[in-house]
């Protein structure tokens, strides 16, 4: 944990949020990673096939593009290829039932001042602290 | 146009996830082990991302429709109710476990390796399956 991880996060972020202040005002959209690619699973909310696929074709592509010319960050993610697949269906419908993730309800509705954005974001942070916790006691988490 | 500008958006999105080091899953997991060796970067990453948002959201409160046309959301609910909560305690769950979430599990999806997919895979899997969950606990009494 040094400063330049914490210059890196605060810029980022605003990159980040630049990207949904653009596509708020400019497109009328909220910007949520859960939303835009749910909706493709199953048909739901506002915006357009064509406009949810250009969308995640920018969120791949761009970071794929630097990757071809700058050596990116390893993700350090576990090896426990079961355990992935649990996270990735506790993610996959979580943020659909609970209508959002780090981007929709965090960023997006915190911003907002929405109520429920904000228990939302601190409902899913203690819970994500509680399960470390919790894995690391049963030897699931190192 | 707006389509040139929804492929901006998400590519600014990914290239700020990648740069910020929320694709790195040590570092989401080390924010939330509160009771260990804690890493502060997400509170950094998500005030950098809330401030231009909190202004956008000013900017918009004056206006009905987006520069293209399309309708600024309305005001948000605020009732909070079962499928919020569950929803939320699923999703930390599974983020706390894997230390991704949907943004950045896309975003890293090209230099990830297998687990990253593996991750992507049940994510999107999850997404599929999840209506009828989603009724039934909107139902249940």
């Amino acid at each position: 944990m040094d400063y330049t991880s914490w210059a890196y996060g605060l810029l980022g972020g605003l990159m980040i949020g630049c990207a949904a202040a653009i596509y708020l005002l400019i497109n009328g959209r909220i910007m949520g990673a859960s939303g835009i690619v749910g909706g493709l699973m199953d048909g739901s909310g506002r915006s357009t096939w064509a406009e949810r696929v250009l969308f995640i074709v920018g969120l791949v592509g761009a970071p794929a593009l630097l990757g071809l010319v700058y050596k990116l960050p390893s993700t350090n993610v576990t090896n426990n290829i079961g355990l992935l697949i649990v996270a990735g269906l506790l993610v996959g419908i979580g943020t659909r039932l609970g209508s959002g993730c780090t981007s929709g309800h965090g960023v997006c509705g915190i911003s907002r001042l929405s109520i429920r954005s904000i228990i939302a974001t601190l409902v899913y942070i203690g819970a994500g602290a509680a399960i470390i916790i919790i894995a690391r006691a049963i030897g699931v988490l190192s | 146009m707006k389509n040139l500008v929804t492929l901006f958006c998400g590519a600014l999105f990914g290239l700020g996830l990648v740069i910020s080091g929320m694709t790195d899953t040590t570092k989401v997991q080390g924010f939330l082990d509160f009771f260990g060796a804690w890493d502060a970067t997400l509170v950094f990453v998500m005030g950098g991302a809330i401030i231009p948002m909190f202004i956008a959201w000013r900017i918009s409160a004056e206006r009905k429709k987006s520069v293209l046309g399309g309708l600024i959301p309305q005001s948000p609910k605020t009732e909070l109710d079962r499928a919020l909560i569950t929803g939320a305690i699923l999703f930390g769950a599974g983020w706390g476990l894997s230390g991704f979430c949907p943004g950045p599990a896309l975003a890293s999806s090209s230099f990830g390796g297998l687990g990253g997919v593996t991750f992507l895979a049940a994510m999107l899997a999850g997404m599929v399956i999840a209506p009828p969950i989603i009724r039934a606990v909107k139902a249940a009494p």
